[in-house]
């Protein structure tokens, strides 16, 4: 811990590392025309079918990443050594910060997040250029990729340089804030930017496509990838970030409706509309004009978020500082980006036309009903995120638009989608039958069944939704588990070599929607099922919830590198038998005077022990506030089985195998 | 008529970014006060430590006056002081003080330490009436007319800029065209 | 070893790190009704948390405001417009339904039909499609093929 001293070893050494930082911003100037190169020549080598021009942009799009990644390593380098000339450093580290934190601490503001988005779009560009099949779509999709990073960088430099000096030097920093020196801040940003900022791989494509064009099943495959590994990020990003705010907040809240959050939400919510047609265009043809259009909402759904987040329109807990100039620039990426895409999909987009022709109940009826659901869904949330704003301007007046509206409207389209994800999934491409869907999964209503008058007498309080809500969950689930113990024929021999011939997309989708159906039961109980004691307890005082006993057995005042902590240790039982002690404490960060709460937390699959320990009062003892969350892990669990799923259609589990034995005439090839 | 569902999102988003940039200049954070043109609410406080006089809504009536929220535990009504204490001096219009959620006696030492502008003190330890103000924070200045009605509300400290641009204007213009309580 | 089973309140919805135990009321009806309507109200120092999850000390009075008016018998509805007069809307986390919000309570219902609304004109437009397309010029030749072997 400590500074990293250099001057002592080498002096030419020592005076590289106090040009750090114009180090890193030569790297970021020449990143910044890496980007211009590839985003006008690539382009234009397309349009004049001049192959080797389109390779150069190959090059530049590589390059670029290189000099953002050496850029990005400069910026660590002046946090990791904590240079007080650095004005980013100041104002966001401190000498007695925990070291992994000046490192990752580097993306817990504005300017370093922001350098941290330009770094994975300039990742993706060369991931573009390194993986993708040589060809004019490649070329263009490389181009548009370079604008974007262009402007970003643009951006960067002009209004948010995370490489500004000041004069003269702070004898030290003003620290992070105690809430981000967290793990949850080593990886809960950089997945949910290799997620929203990888949508604009498929944005790329799909300009690209209405430039050259030709939307077809090709295009589809090419872009297909790209937008589930975006989606797949995105998943655990959000995932991540609903853990961490569940175990670091202090009282078990993991989804606020908070505008932040649901800048992330929306790009999922279409993400996940994208990934399930680009399946049909790639399998059928069809819907072409639609994919294009998700394709260029995922991503500017990604870019609106980016400019709510940072231009101060709207009050946020996760909001960084802002600056209205800095609003207006990136309303102008968004003009140029968005408008123009939107404007060449209106010029363009009528003349795709698909052929394939199919009937309303079919795999791509039901496919078609994903999309209805995840685009009114994403409306919603963008017209309740968006409201209090227009209000605003439009007649001065105030409204707040939180969780309780959110909920309410939100969750109705949860519950559909529960309904109809196992029968859909097990309809049959281009024309099927929804009582040979309906019967194929039908064995799951019994599932539905218990576990609503599972829910019904077990949980309390008793909430009939609730109970509703864990049938549907159920449903969804075991009609997923039966399509597949049917499909593999499970009561048959070899069961096991057909599970492990089934097509990776099939298994992808398979995991996912399972993933889906528990993630809900988890939300339900975790979010409704709770049981809650808040009391004054001095040490030896036992506290009680929904089953557990926990005793205060003792509180120390004990100090950490930059805090100092009240910890109060718990000894546990369950129902007279003992648990492992659990320790709670409530750290005071005296740079920023700021506090917060770690919680003492024990899980397992039933639900979790959630304890804390508050303020401490003369008179009557410590506050201390005891949860139980019931079926918590199971959201992680479930959103762990979404990635997975995600993870799997893009190939990563495939092995070389043998010629499936032939399925029987059934429903569906996946 | 499928045309038309082409140009439809680059419509919508032509409107939304005309929406999105009228919002950077409003600013979210700032929330005008419910009380303008409206009554004073009704409360009687009782005095801080040390003095014997309280503060009324009936100190409200007959001329027009400002009302002050402040507390010991306040860093920018610290900053504020001085400023009030010039225009305690200057006399255009009593300031009344309303002392939110201080410990008994802490709001006197802290006026004992700077000077008091104010004409008369209100002690609102549990902080009802600062809510019944519709007080976000300190400090927060109302300025009030003489029939009792609330006319104005400052958020933040008063600087010199402020009361001499805006709020000794306001209490001249308000002096003037005073109508008789009702 | 003494136990202590103070307010052992086994609630709906979420809940928070920021109640006080001196603030629970001791009818548990009454405070089930005080804590949902605490998670509707605004904490508004803070950034957009509710008066439930919110440590600032207004918030704290709020929450304490709002148990004495459920204890001297106010309705919720009461109850908001009580904090409404004095802050305004804003404090509404769930929105009123007024002139101004019906875009929002029926922007939901609105989007799902529309939504679906469109789907169901595509799916008819495809059908028609697939019945008014006549055949290519390698269909002709394939069907007269086939009638001529028969």
């Amino acid at each position: 811990m400590g500074r990293l001293d250099l001057s002592r070893q080498r002096p030419i050494l020592s005076k590289i590392a106090a040009m750090t930082a114009e180090i890193g911003q030569i790297f970021l100037v020449l990143a910044l025309l890496a980007a211009l190169y590839q985003g006008i020549f690539p382009l234009a080598g397309a349009a004049a079918g001049d192959n080797a021009l389109m390779q150069t942009g190959r090059t530049a799009a590589l390059v670029q990443f290189l000099l953002l990644a050496a850029a990005f390593g400069m910026l660590t380098l002046v946090h990791a050594t904590s240079d007080f000339t650095v004005r980013n450093v100041v104002e966001n580290s401190h000498t007695a910060k925990p070291f992994i934190y000046k490192l990752t601490g580097v993306w817990g503001n504005h300017e370093g997040s922001m350098l941290l988005w330009a770094l994975i779009l300039a990742g993706y560009g060369g991931a573009l250029a390194a993986f993708a099949r040589a060809g004019a779509l490649t070329a263009r999709a490389l181009s548009i990729q370079g604008l974007i990073a262009a402007a970003f960088l643009g951006f960067i430099l002009f209004t948010s340089n995370p490489f500004a000096r000041i004069f003269p030097a702070p004898a030290d920093g003003q620290d992070l804030n105690p809430l981000l020196q967290d793990p949850g801040l080593i990886l809960h940003p950089p997945f949910l930017y290799l997620g929203y900022v990888g949508f604009s791989i498929a944005f790329a494509f799909a300009v690209a496509g209405l430039i050259g064009g030709r939307i077809d099943e090709a295009w589809a495959r090419a872009a297909r990838p790209w937008a589930l590994a975006a989606w797949t990020f995105l998943t655990i990003g959000i995932a991540l970030g609903s853990w961490w705010a569940y175990y670091e907040l202090g009282w078990g809240g993991f989804w606020a409706w908070d505008p932040v959050e649901n800048a992330s939400f929306m790009p999922w919510l279409a993400g996940t509309a994208l990934i399930h047609t680009l399946r049909v265009l790639e399998v059928r043809g069809a819907f072409k004009a639609w994919t294009v259009l998700l394709a260029i909402l995922a991503f500017s759904l990604s870019l609106v978020g980016t400019f709510l987040v940072r231009s101060g329109v709207l009050t946020s807990v996760h909001a960084f500082a802002t600056d209205p100039s800095r609003g207006l620039f990136i309303l102008l990426i968004l003009a140029v980006f968005i408008g123009g895409a939107l404007l060449l999909f209106a010029l363009r987009g009528p003349a795709l036309s698909s052929e394939a022709a199919f009937g309303a109940v079919s795999r791509e009826g039901g496919l078609l009903i994903n999309n209805v659901i995840m685009v009114a869904a994403t409306t919603t949330v963008f017209i309740g995120t968006f409201y209090p704003l227009f209000i605003d301007v439009l007649s001065g007046e105030k409204l707040s638009v939180g969780a309780p509206y959110f909920n309410i409207v939100f969750l109705p389209f949860m519950a559909v989608a529960l309904i109809i994800i196992a029968p859909a999934s097990a309809l049959a491409w281009k024309r099927g039958s929804i009582s040979d869907a309906v019967k194929r999964v039908g064995p799951a209503a019994l599932a539905g069944l218990g576990a609503v008058v599972i829910a019904l007498w077990l949980a309390s309080p008793r909430n009939t939704a609730a109970a509703l809500g864990a049938g549907l969950a159920a449903w969804a689930g075991a009609g997923t588990l039966v399509e597949v113990a049917k499909r593999i024929r499970l009561r048959e021999k070899n069961a096991l070599a057909r599970a492990a011939a089934l097509p990776k997309s099939y298994v992808a989708m398979t995991l996912a929607h399972l993933g889906f159906a528990v993630v809900a039961i988890g939300v339900l109980g975790a979010g409704v099922w709770k049981s809650e004691t808040i009391a004054y307890a001095r040490e030896g005082d036992v506290v009680s919830v929904g089953g557990f006993a926990a005793r205060l057995d003792s509180v120390r005042r004990i100090e950490g590198p930059n805090y100092v902590a009240d910890r109060a240790v718990f000894s546990v039982s369950r129902g007279g038998a003992a648990m492992p002690a659990m320790t709670a404490e409530r750290r005071f960060y005296p740079v920023r005077g700021m506090q917060t709460t770690e919680a003492a937390i024990a899980t397992d699959l039933a639900g979790d022990l959630y304890l804390t320990v508050g303020e401490f009062n003369p008179e009557r003892g410590w506050v201390v506030r005891a949860w139980r969350h019931p079926l918590t892990v199971w959201m992680w669990i479930g959103a762990g089985l979404i990635a997975l799923g995600g993870l799997s259609g893009l190939g990563l589990f495939e092995r070389r195998r043998s010629p499936a034995p032939a399925p029987a005439a059934e429903a569906a090839p996946a | 008529m499928t045309r038309l569902a082409f140009v439809l999102p680059v419509a919508a988003f032509a409107a939304l970014l005309v929406w999105f940039a009228a919002g950077l200049k409003r600013d979210p954070g700032y929330l005008p006060s419910m009380l303008i043109d409206r009554p004073a609410p009704d409360f009687d406080l009782p005095p801080i430590a040390g003095r014997e006089r309280g503060f009324s809504t009936q100190d409200l009536k007959g001329r027009v006056s400002m009302v002050n929220i402040f507390g010991s535990w306040c860093a920018t009504c610290a900053i504020e002081h001085p400023v009030l204490m010039e225009m305690a001096r200057e006399g255009v219009a009593p300031i009344y003080g309303l002392n939110w959620k201080d410990k008994p006696g802490a709001g006197a030492a802290w006026l004992a330490a700077r000077g008091d502008p104010y004409a008369a003190i209100g002690d609102d330890a549990d902080g009802r009436v600062a809510i019944d103000f519709g007080v976000t924070g300190a400090p927060e200045t109302f300025i009030v007319d003489a029939a009792g009605r609330v006319r104005h509300k400052h958020v933040g400290e008063i600087t010199r800029d402020d009361w001499r641009r805006v709020l000794k204007p306001m209490i001249e213009d308000l002096k003037k065209n005073a109508q008789p309580a009702d | 070893m003494r136990s202590l089973l103070i307010s052992a309140l086994l609630l709906a919805a979420s809940a928070a790190a920021a109640i006080e135990p001196d603030e629970v009321l001791p009818d548990p009806a009454l405070e089930a009704r005080a804590r949902n309507l605490s998670r509707e109200i605004r904490c508004v120092v803070c950034q957009s948390e509710s008066i439930d999850d919110s440590n600032a000390p207004l918030a704290r009075d709020l929450r304490i405001l709002i148990r004495e008016r459920i204890s001297a018998g106010d309705s919720d509805g009461e109850v908001r417009a009580f904090l409404v007069e004095r802050y305004g809307d804003f404090v509404l986390l769930k929105p009123r339904m007024r002139g101004n919000t019906l875009l929002l309570w029926f922007a939901p219902i609105g989007a799902a039909l529309t939504a679906a609304g469109a789907a169901v004109l595509f799916l008819r437009r495809k059908r028609n499609e697939v019945r008014a397309a006549p055949l290519t010029a390698e269909e002709q030749a394939a069907l007269a093929a086939l009638e001529e072997r028969a």
